[in-house]
């Protein structure tokens, strides 16, 4: 559905993006994450054929976005960052208007206004005035206009951004419910929002793709050091002895927890889970368990540890 | 072109749906009814012989309109949707460039001419009064709208060009402002130097407003001047146009 190759966008004297290349599958949910500045918005601009690349080349749905830039915008649903809407315009109104801009007819707009408005819970206000509705409904109102048009690729700039909790997962399970039928892309700087939402995942910083794949597999790369927590109820010392001779075991730890428990931190050597060997060893030798844990790395580790070098660099 | 209506509209109802448009439209009621004043002061006194309209032409209010109002008309058009950001939501659906600047022109030519309605209610009423249908013919009433409206397009366009190359509706009014009084200068200028054979006074005649306006309010209509007007204010859309498309090359 998109193909990138090598995009590059300078801005005088500075490179928002530099030299990218990644490519979105048809029916993908796939999250552009990074910090403030990554070049996220400038990507998705591009992609919309708002700016022009400054080298590389774009295409989606098979259509270069410089030269066939009206056969592309056909295609997308594009949602700017802040949600830009005509203040003096009713909900109804602007739906309509934006779907007539997208091409439909007047009989098709009509029924496509009322269908987009039930799926984003927006029927109850559409005779309101846009600028008098909450954030959380201008959002809607957003992305009722990105989908109205039925597009096959949905473009969202921060689709989140200043929404109250309760908003923010009707936002995303709205999000969710799109898969399959549409392409779409999103960018954020929110990683459970990505890890929740998205098939995949292209982690950008400073104009730089960093990485690309699904979030269980950017987990799975972080695996290899992911340490085990355990409490047991015995003596430190057959602690000690018993976890140097379990197999698989890299380095552990162990301290005193409360209540005569021991807490011990284990970490693999190889990547494997060594939660079953633990429970097997308390088992056989009658020691009590309370807790058996992995510490599973959250994608905000792989985000951190990624992310971070750079940034000591600069400061 | 249904695209072009839908845009059309839209901008119509931007203008007609909001508070700045009726604020417009009241201050340029003012204005008319004060050169209404002055035509009625004029009707007193004076011998009737000039036509009423031109009458119109001759009190500064006229000016006053097409320079003050013209900005603040326009100003609108392209910087407030950059600076809010629509702007990005326009261009990434299908529209063309050239159907955006058409209708936001066209929107904006549409409302300045309904801005001059009241006009017509004044002219009714000098007719009704001075029981004199000679006075108000409908050559002289039609050249004198020609006029407004020729005169009106090349200001608007000005503006349209300054709103485009600006991001705040402040700095569109006042390049707007500023390029309008250029061009209002070279009209004095015209009408100050005596005309000679000289090409750059020939040059120079094109650009004398009130004479070309006096010519309209009595009825008379020279090609000469209709292509000017209309050569400028394409020239200056096509301005417009190009600025809106630079975000491409850029």
């Amino acid at each position: 559905m998109i193909q990138v190759s090598n995009l590059t966008k300078r801005y005088a004297g500075r490179t928002a993006v530099g030299g990218i290349s990644f490519s979105v599958a048809r029916g993908e949910i796939v999250g552009l994450l990074g910090p403030n500045g990554a070049g996220k918005s400038t990507t998705m601009r591009i992609l919309s054929c708002f700016l022009p690349a400054t080298s590389g080349t774009v295409r989606v749905a098979g259509f270069d976005v410089f030269h066939d830039s009206v056969e592309v915008r056909r295609r997308i649903g594009f949602m700017p960052e802040n949600n830009p809407l005509y203040p003096e315009m009713r909900v109804r109104e602007y739906l309509k208007f934006r779907a007539r801009l997208k091409g439909l007819g007047w009989r098709r707009s009509r029924e496509r206004v009322d269908t987009v408005m039930e799926q984003c819970g927006l029927t109850d206000v559409q005779r309101r005035i846009i600028g008098q509705l909450s954030k959380g409904y201008r959002q809607r109102v957003g992305l009722a206009d990105a989908l109205v048009h039925e597009p096959e690729l949905i473009i969202l700039d921060e689709p989140t951004i200043g929404l109250d909790p309760n908003q923010i997962r009707s936002v995303r399970q709205l999000i969710k419910s799109l898969a399959g039928n549409h392409t779409v892309l999103i960018s954020t700087h929110i990683l459970p929002e990505a890890e929740m939402m998205c098939s995949r995942m292209v982690i950008m910083f400073d104009g730089k793709i960093l990485a690309a794949d699904t979030p269980e597999n950017l987990q799975k790369l972080m695996q290899g050091s992911s340490q085990i927590v355990a409490e047991i109820d015995a003596p430190s010392d057959d602690l000690r002895a018993a976890f140097s001779q379990l197999a698989g075991v890299g380095q552990f730890d162990v301290s005193a927890g409360a209540d005569h428990f021991q807490r011990c931190a284990l970490t693999p050597r190889d990547g494997q889970d060594l939660r079953p060997a633990v429970f097997m060893l308390a088992c056989e030798r009658g020691w009590k368990l309370r807790e058996l844990t992995r510490s599973r790395h959250s994608l905000e580790d792989i985000y951190v540890q990624v992310t971070k070098p750079d940034e000591e660099e600069e400061s | 072109m249904r695209i072009f209506g839908t845009l059309l509209r839209r901008e119509l109802a931007a203008f007609f749906l909001s508070i700045t448009g009726y604020v417009i439209i009241a201050a340029i009621t003012l204005l008319l009814g004060l050169s209404f004043v002055v035509l009625i002061a004029g009707l007193g006194t004076d011998p009737f012989t000039t036509p009423v309209t031109e009458m119109f032409y001759s009190t500064f209010y006229f000016w006053l309109i097409l320079l003050l109002a013209t900005p603040v008309i326009t100003m609108r058009l392209f910087a407030l949707e950059k600076s809010s950001g629509t702007f990005e939501t326009l261009m990434t659906t299908p529209v063309g460039d050239l159907q955006v600047v058409a209708a936001k022109f066209t929107a904006a030519v549409i409302f300045y001419m309904a801005t001059w309605l009241p006009m017509l209610a004044c002219l009714l009423v000098v007719r009704h009064f001075a029981n004199q249908p000679g006075a108000l013919d409908a050559g002289t009433v039609g050249g004198m709208y020609l006029g407004v409206f020729l005169t009106g397009c090349l200001f608007l366009s000005l503006g349209c060009f300054a709103s485009a190359i600006s991001r705040s509706q402040m700095a569109a009014a006042m390049i707007s402002f500023v390029l309008g009084v250029s061009l209002f200068s070279l009209g004095f200028l015209a009408k100050s130097i005596p005309p000679t054979a000289q090409w750059q006074s020939r040059a120079l005649s094109y650009f004398g407003l009130f004479d070309q306006m006096d010519d309209f309010a009595r009825g008379v209509v020279d090609t000469r001047t209709v292509v000017f007007y209309a050569g400028a204010t394409f020239f200056f859309l096509f301005l417009t146009l190009r600025v809106v498309e630079s975000r491409r090359w850029k």
